[in-house]
């Protein structure tokens, strides 16, 4: 089992993110589960979303508090919230950051990983999201879910957002899966 | 089933996909958080012209409870969904639909109740309409909440009885999992188009008066009456459960799979056990927490699960079954009757004196009884805080615990 723990704040789209894990990893084969850790609905406030990624059906609802892996949409929350709770060396840990300013993380996790998430949204949205940017870093790292199937996932929920919408977003998330690997 | 079925969806828009599916002819709701993704989702069908009933927006709960009395007394379906203050706003219409006899379904997208304003889940909110004479359903996942919505219509319209199917706001009606909704002609085949008998709803060719005054003469026959007529539904549901199980096989329940020997599987449509046949403990739930309490208990040979779907009418026969050889009983709730206890806990209690005699049974003399109020307020419970219960239960120094942190 994957417990996927996501951190960002209100109005990034951090509830958006699990929900396209979840799909992805679904058309991938995979028993899949997605939901929100709300706080109050207000913009900026520091937000969790969790996904369960199984082999078999998933039943417990309980929070994830031993994340395998853990997206950190906004660095800005490290050290602001506990974001590594739980974590251990095996946890892959993806950060929106273009550069390592946390030197004692790698040792702490080895399975680290940054990508400039914030670069490439403002390049192709003109704005800060990197809901969907930040997961093409986790397709490239992980086995639960392709490039594809993220696409896929892409289409389906912004499917009433328009072309222009879903096409800027698969760019995103591609872009971020050819980042991560150079 | 073949897997393409199967999709992953949001409880909420499983939900209106179910409803749609069923047709209601007036759809009539007023937007409550954690409730307001399932009467959005149905504007949106209306509004594309995927579905074709009545769409009416109403100013308060109080209308929106109105408005679908009113259409249903008409002798049409009907449906609307709401939440914690809206459900306690419509209040007294949830009253008089039940004592009208009229066959509305609604969803209770179960929230805490103010004050302090509180907009997570917990099961409050249903709590203070108990009593109103509604059968009320607890779905613990997506598939469940879909299929006890099909089932909610039939036994709403067989048995001229309100139904409320309660799914856990946030927990069940914001999440995404892997489930298969019925489709029209499926549906049809278990649930035809609803015809009421001529006399039974306003009609100017067949004039007839509901909700009429009733004096101390007739008013209480109305009371006896409509007590026992929920009394005696218990046995319809269970066999209309089965009767939809044989047309749409997705399983909605957590311990299917393969029986192991010594293992007790019941799924009954009014409650689901599983463990063993002579356990130590058996911890009992409504909604979604089941989920959690079987994959915390998993691992453990001496304790049994017991999910409640069915509220009321209280399925105490089918409980008292399931507790005659065990020595300890855990309720585990998301509600308390301040100033008592948690309400399914005394249920419980009552449910096991004896119904033939009305005397004490012999489980209660044995039995010991515990009670555990857990996440209230949107609290989050935990699989820890559930082992933590089922090591405390034995104990014998109380009878109540509010279970918060672990």
């Amino acid at each position: 089992m994957e417990n996927i723990r996501i951190h960002g704040r209100g109005g990034q789209g951090v509830v958006t993110a699990a929900e396209l894990i979840a799909i992805a990893a679904f058309y991938e084969g995979w028993e899949a589960q997605a939901f929100p850790n709300f706080g109050v609905e207000r913009t900026g406030a520091p937000i969790q979303s969790f996904v369960r990624v199984d082999d078999k059906p998933i039943i417990t609802r309980e929070q994830i508090y031993r994340p395998t892996i853990l997206i950190i949409q906004d660095a800005t929350l490290i050290g602001a919230v506990d974001v590594f709770a739980g974590a251990t060396q095996k946890t892959t840990v993806i950060i929106n950051a273009a550069r390592n300013i946390w030197p004692e993380l790698k040792n702490k996790f080895p399975r680290l990983y940054l990508t400039p998430a914030t670069e490439i949204a403002l390049e192709i949205f003109g704005k800060n999201i990197v809901n969907t940017v930040i997961l093409g870093a986790l397709a490239k790292n992980t086995k639960i879910v392709s490039l594809d199937s993220l696409k896929k996932a892409i289409r389906e929920k912004f499917a009433a957002k328009g072309e222009a919408v879903i096409a800027k977003n698969i760019l995103a998330i591609t872009k971020d899966y050819e980042k991560i690997k150079n | 089933m073949p897997k393409n079925e199967k999709q992953i969806l949001e409880g909420s828009r499983a939900i209106a996909l179910t409803i749609k599916n069923i047709g209601p002819a007036v759809v009539s709701a007023y937007p409550i958080t954690p409730q307001t993704h399932i009467v959005e989702d149905l504007a949106e069908f209306k509004a594309d012209g995927r579905s074709g009933f009545e769409y009416v927006r109403a100013e308060s709960e109080f209308a929106a409870a109105s408005i679908i009395l009113g259409a249903s007394a008409t002798g049409v379906r009907v449906y609307s969904a709401t939440s914690s203050q809206g459900l306690l706003l419509m209040t007294e219409v949830v009253h008089n639909i039940a004592g009208l006899r009229l066959p509305v379904v609604m969803t209770c997208a179960n929230r805490a109740i103010s004050s302090p304003i509180n907009i997570w889940n917990d099961h409050s909110d249903v709590i203070t309409v108990r009593d109103a004479g509604w059968i009320q359903l607890f779905a613990a996942n997506h598939q469940e909440a879909v299929n006890q919505h099909v089932l909610a219509y039939k036994l709403a319209e067989k048995l001229r009885l309100p139904v409320m199917i309660n799914v856990d706001g946030f927990i069940l009606t914001h999440s995404y999992e892997p489930v298969v909704i019925p489709g029209r002609e499926k549906i049809r085949k278990y649930l035809p188009a609803y015809r009421p008998s001529a006399g039974s709803y306003l009609d100017p060719k067949n004039p007839v008066t509901l909700g009429a005054f009733f004096t101390p003469q007739d008013y209480m026959e109305t009371r006896e009456q409509l007590h026992h007529d929920l009394v005696a539904s218990l046995p319809m549901i269970k066999n209309e459960y089965q009767a939809w199980k044989k047309i749409f096989h997705p399983s909605d329940d957590e311990a299917s799979g393969p029986k192991t020997p010594g293992r007790m599987n019941i799924d009954n449509g009014l409650i689901s056990y599983y463990g063993p046949q002579k356990p130590d403990t058996v911890v009992i739930a409504l909604g979604s927490v089941i989920g959690t309490i079987r994959s915390a208990l998993r691992d453990n040979p001496r304790i049994g699960v017991l999910k409640i779907k069915v509220y009321r009418p209280f399925p105490a026969a089918e409980i008292a079954t399931c507790l005659q050889n065990a020595k300890n009983v855990a309720i585990i709730e998301k509600a308390v009757s301040l100033g008592q206890a948690g309400p399914l806990y005394t249920d419980i209690a009552a449910g096991l004196t004896e119904v033939e005699t009305g005397s004490l049974s012999k489980y209660n003399k044995r039995l010991n009884l515990k009670n555990y109020i857990v996440g209230l307020g949107g609290r989050d419970v935990t699989e820890k805080m559930i082992i933590e219960i089922a090591k405390d239960v034995p104990k014998k120094n109380h009878y109540l615990k509010f279970i918060g942190q672990i």
